[in-house]
């Protein structure tokens, strides 16, 4: 069993016990402890169960490269999933679940799967479910769905209760991993004069050495580590942080931190995750080394550990592993886990060592202590269910024949160390295979490159297969002194610890254990725990054609998911090459990308949640609106009334009460909104008449003109009233959406195309509030404020002036979007609330009305003007929506016009603008299509036409609608179907698209 | 995420400052232009592997569009140069013959 040891366990604080729930039952940890080595020291081997398979897992690693014992941790709006218990700190009140099994884990019903894997390869879901065809949507994919999948979702209507926060941080240096070797690679960096980062994702300071450092000048490593770090502690040019984890390399020193703040200790106040986006000028990635698991048949039994992680929760934590511990490994460093467990009062019953010669010194020393050491042997199979019971012995060299059966209760396996090389890959970094150590390393010829050509990330130590400890604090030494050259600083020396390096036998690469092992032991040789791949799965992949390894990771999952096949890739490609016949670097890796291992989604957002998600542009009555009834609509990131609610009313009742009181009297309309840029210079005229299709050099100061703006390729982009404010002066009013935009086009072809252009674009959409005064008393309220003369002969139809209106600093314009008696008044952003209140004081005796969006959208509907976004979709061009008397004959050239005299864009086939009315009064649905005779290819009706805007209209007390119709305008009189997806199908007549007031007597008065 | 340099405001900015406009150094063809001169201009586009002129906006700054000579394979930023030209400047030119000797980008060499 697994069990406390009375004695040992660095990292916890036996004075002071946590206690947490797992499954619901309660259990006793001591702080410091990982939940992993919390449920181990409880005898809870056994964390999960797999993927596919729901075979009983237990924990197999210490650190971030755990595949199996995956949780779900706390609950409600603090509920996260698939969360490594090997990285999960204890705290009191810790609640977790295990994940992948129903009804419990210890009795869980999708383990039939299991008894079925021989009909469950690699892509059987490829082969299996293709017939009969409709199995696959009623049966096949619910059953997939239902089992498959690691952890919970999160319930989509509980908000994540804690809070998230982004960070930006400058480093000249940033150091990933505080090992020895990034520590080391920090002092010197840091006594050369950089400013240096280094991240820890650990709590803990010095990694692996803290366990296998040995001493260093003779004293133990901790108290070398202990010393460095409080000495770059006391450095101002240094930032140290732990339980951060480096993320993600990106393009030209970029890099991604992840802070886990409050994960240990949920009652400290702030954020909870703190995602730190960081510039490096050089990074080191001291990121260390992963065990490798070795492949023989049930190496996926609770209980199978790689060594590295067996020493580590004896030394760590006083928790061991089991009574009984079979050490099986192709080198020198498992023999660690042999002296450790032997150390600490257990039983080593035999270490398997697949070398035909053995191991070095330390196999000698192993012997000395009175443990049997096997050369040349493996297991060929362990023995358990949910716990490992025993292995079968037997010779590496052959295909499996037991010589011998051991009992034991634990197996520690190493089949070698693979560095960390995933930060150096990210953005680039090349591998070359290291034949002598059996593992792919950093090419320090190929790093990633920055922005001057140069590389910017340096690896040190075990990351860059440095494995030797004292050779790796000189490697990091020297990645230091690099990095610190390439920023232009001077490197200081830096005296190094003596270290005693023992000498080593040399790894032997075992892929298959025993190297000829028979199908039936390879199905039972786990390459992947987390997705359940097996020897047998990569095999099949192989001779079924997936000889490229990005190929065969998706044929058989190798690799993927939340662990991405950290313990299980280079054993994968190592059995992929072996099958193909060819060398490991021919078969190459898998692309390695962010993030090392999965950050929250909550740190992704950061602060942008709720009301900050995104800025909120707010006019000078947005306050008014709020206070009287507004219905919010978004338009950008304005928020616009679409309608003022009064008492007990529906939207739809308010808007027809809106449109009824402007209509017969007075109604007022916030157009703030509307985009208000000043094209201004002696070449303003100019460069309208290239970016509007009419001629807008032509119109003289105090005139307004509708004008019309397409893209290069001829599709109508923007509308809105042009005004001349002065000979030089032109304001281009945008739709609210647009303005930025539009603006942006405008920069954009002065800078680039009529750069010699004597002109200025600004955007004023902010400074100025804008008011339509809308309606047959519209001139009566303005003439009640006094003070400018707006009476039909001073200001008639599209003409503009400017002045003190009611006191107010006010630029009028005649124009008419609703097709009443009707002024648009700007002021001063800051008098707008003020001038918006004095016109409901005046125009109380008309009942002065505000009126929202869906009002002014329904009035302009009835007139006929086309709408940016309803008539136009981005495939259409001014000819289509009849507004061919706004495009101009005489000008030479224009944006867009020589696209429209494309072939396509003359042909007479196109759909046309036509005004739809329905037959009953009805309302067309929105985005209904006119149905012709017959069907199309795919036997569906052949269509003719499109409606675009569709309302009801109170003015008119019926449906009315615009469309796109094919011969629209011919076809005056004749009736057209739409079904709708109601089930109805609405009859309307093509009538002209203008509903109210077609000669137009209303707005001219 | 790239570091550009605006060649206006000498700011040194995060990708996120600005915008990528496209190819650089288009010839505008309009009205009497031919069916395929428009078309080129309209539509067909450099997709090279190596050096490319780019146009860029710094959008969240001075708001000036500018030029960038960059390496599509290492992203190596060669030189930013002002948009107001109608090809690279000699220096960028220079430098794109030493880094990249025997390099040609459309009729540019």
């Amino acid at each position: 069993m697994s069990t406390r040891l009375t004695q040992g366990g660095r990292r916890i604080d036996r004075s002071k016990p946590v206690t947490f729930s797992f499954n619901g039952t309660r259990l006793k940890g001591y702080q410091g402890d990982t939940l992993a080595s919390a449920l181990l020291a409880n005898d809870q081997m056994m964390m999960g169960r797999s993927f596919k398979y729901h075979r009983p897992r237990g924990v197999v690693a210490s650190g971030a490269e755990e595949p199996n014992a995956l949780m779900n941790m706390g609950e409600g709006g603090k509920f996260e999933p698939n969360q490594r218990a090997t990285t999960t700190e204890i705290f009191d009140g810790l609640s977790a679940g295990s994940q992948n099994h129903w009804p419990s884990l210890e009795f869980d019903i999708g383990v039939v799967n299991n008894a079925f894997a021989r009909f469950l390869p690699a892509g059987f879901y490829y082969k299996t479910f293709l017939f009969p065809r409709f199995a696959w949507k009623h049966i096949y994919e619910p059953f997939i769905r239902q089992s498959a999948g690691l952890g919970k979702a999160p319930d989509k209507e509980t908000l994540d209760a804690d809070t998230y926060e982004h960070f930006y941080f400058f480093a000249d240096i940033a150091v990933i991993g505080g090992g020895l070797a990034g520590l080391q690679a920090a002092k010197t960096a840091a006594l050369s004069g950089a400013k240096v980062l280094l991240m820890e994702q650990d709590p803990h300071w010095g990694g692996r050495s803290m366990v296998d450092g040995g001493e260093l000048d003779g004293k133990p490593a901790a108290e070398y580590i202990a010393a460095l770090v409080a000495e770059l502690e006391g450095m101002e040019n240094v930032t140290l942080r732990t339980r951060m984890m480096g993320a993600g390399v990106y393009d030209h020193g970029y890099l991604l931190g992840y802070e886990r703040l409050r994960d240990h200790a949920p009652a400290l106040v702030g954020p909870r995750h703190r995602l730190w986006k960081i510039r490096a000028g050089q990074i080191i990635t001291a990121t260390g080394a992963i065990e490798r698991p070795l492949s023989f048949a049930g190496n996926d039994i609770p209980g199978v550990m790689l060594a590295g992680a067996v020493r580590d929760y004896i030394a760590d934590y006083g928790v061991s592993a089991g009574d009984r511990v079979v050490v099986v490994t192709n080198n020198d460093d498992a023999y660690k886990t042999a002296l450790a467990v032997k150390a600490a009062g257990l039983d080593v019953p035999v270490i398997l060592d697949a070398r035909a010669e053995g191991g070095g010194a330390i196999a000698a020393e192993a012997r000395a202590m009175g443990i049997r050491v096997e050369n040349g042997k493996g297991i060929a199979k362990v023995t358990g269910g949910k716990r490992v019971k025993s292995v079968k012995i037997c010779a590496q060299a052959g295909e499996g024949a037991v010589l011998e059966e051991i009992a034991c209760d634990a197996v520690a396996m190493s089949g070698g160390w693979s560095p960390v090389v995933h930060l150096w890959s990210h953005c680039g970094g090349k591998l070359l295979w290291d034949e002598e150590h059996a593992m792919f390393r950093p090419d320090e010829t190929r790093p990633p490159l920055g922005a001057d050509g140069a590389g910017f990330v340096i690896p040190a130590g075990a990351a860059n297969g440095v494995m030797d400890m004292g050779v790796g604090l000189a490697d990091a030494d020297h990645a230091a002194r690099k990095a610190v050259e390439a920023l232009g600083l001077t490197p200081v020396d830096v005296s190094l610890p003596g270290f005693e390096q023992a000498a080593e036998a040399p790894l032997q690469p075992v892929w298959m254990m025993p190297q000829g092992a028979g199908p039936k032991l390879r199905m039972k040789a786990w390459l992947d725990y987390q997705n359940d791949v097996k020897v047998s799965d990569v095999q099949l992949a192989a001779r079924e054609g997936y000889e490229s390894v990005e190929h065969t990771k998706r044929y058989t999952t190798l690799g993927m998911a939340t662990d991405q096949g950290k313990l299980s890739n280079i054993n994968g490609l190592a059995v992929l090459s072996e099958t193909l016949g060819q060398a490991i670097p021919a078969t190459g890796t898998t692309t390695f990308r962010p993030p090392y291992t999965p950050i929250s989604m909550g740190s992704i957002a950061g602060e942008a949640r709720a009301e900050v998600f995104q800025p909120l542009r707010r006019t000078p009555m947005h306050d008014w609106h709020e206070a009287n009834g507004a219905h919010w609509e978004p338009v950008g990131q304005w928020r616009r009334a679409y309608a003022y609610l009064r008492g007990g009313e529906s939207v739809h009742e308010a808007v027809n009460r809106e449109i009824l009181a402007t209509r017969e009297s007075l109604g007022l309309l916030d157009a703030s909104t509307l985009g208000k840029l000043i094209v201004k210079g002696p070449d303003a005229g100019k460069f309208l008449d290239m970016l509007y299709t009419n001629m807008m050099s032509t119109l003289k100061p105090g005139k307004c003109r509708y004008g019309l703006m397409c893209s290069e390729n001829g599709f109508l982009s923007d509308d809105g009233v042009v005004v001349r404010l002065d000979e030089e002066t032109f304001l281009c009013h945008t739709t609210t959406g647009g303005a930025e935009r539009i603006h942006g086009h405008m920069e954009e072809w002065l800078q680039t195309e009529w750069w010699d252009w004597k002109v200025y674009v600004t955007n004023a959409t902010e400074q100025w509030a804008q008011i339509g005064v809308v309606g047959p008393n519209s001139r009566k309220v303005l003439e009640k404020l006094g003070g400018v003369d707006v009476s039909k002969e001073a200001l008639g139809f599209m003409e503009y002036t400017s002045g003190k209106l009611g006191g107010f600093d006010a630029r009028i314009f005649r124009i008419s979007f609703a097709g009443e008696l009707s002024y648009e008044i700007a002021v001063p952003a800051s008098q707008g609330a003020a001038l918006w209140d004095t016109l409901f004081e005046a125009g109380a005796e008309f009942n002065a009305t505000a009126y929202g969006t869906e009002a002014m959208h329904v009035m302009r509907a009835e007139k006929g003007f086309i709408m940016i976004g309803d008539e136009t979709d981005g495939t259409i061009i001014p000819q289509d929506l009849g507004l061919s008397w706004a495009i101009s004959k005489k000008k030479e050239d224009f944006l867009g016009k020589r696209a429209q005299e494309r072939e396509f864009m003359v042909n007479p086939e196109r759909w046309q603008l036509v005004g739809l009315e329905t037959v009953d009064g009805s309302v067309i649905p929105d985005g209904a299509y006119a149905v012709a005779e017959g069907e199309n290819a795919n036997g569906q009706r052949n269509v003719q036409g499109r409606v675009t805007s569709t309302y009801y209209s109170p003015t008119l007390g019926k449906g009315i609608a615009m469309g796109l119709l094919h011969n629209g305008p011919e076809r005056m009189g004749e009736t057209v179907d739409f079904p709708g997806t109601d089930g109805k199908t609405y009859t309307a007549k093509v009538v002209s698209p203008v509903f109210y007031d077609p000669e137009g007597e209303k707005q001219n008065v | 995420m790239l570091i550009l340099e605006c060649p206006y405001c000498g700011v040194k900015g995060e990708e996120t400052e600005f915008h990528a406009g496209g190819e650089a150094h288009l010839k505008r063809f309009g009205p009497g232009s031919s069916d395929a001169d428009f078309e080129t201009y309209l539509f067909m586009r450099e997709n090279p592997k190596g050096v490319h002129l780019e146009r860029w906006r710094h959008a969240n700054g001075c708001g000036k569009w500018f030029h960038a000579a960059r390496c599509t394979m290492t992203l190596e930023v060669f030189g930013t140069y002002s948009a107001q030209t109608y090809e690279p400047p000699q220096e960028i030119k220079d430098i794109l013959t030493a880094k990249r000797p025997g390099w040609s980008w459309r009729n540019f060499k």
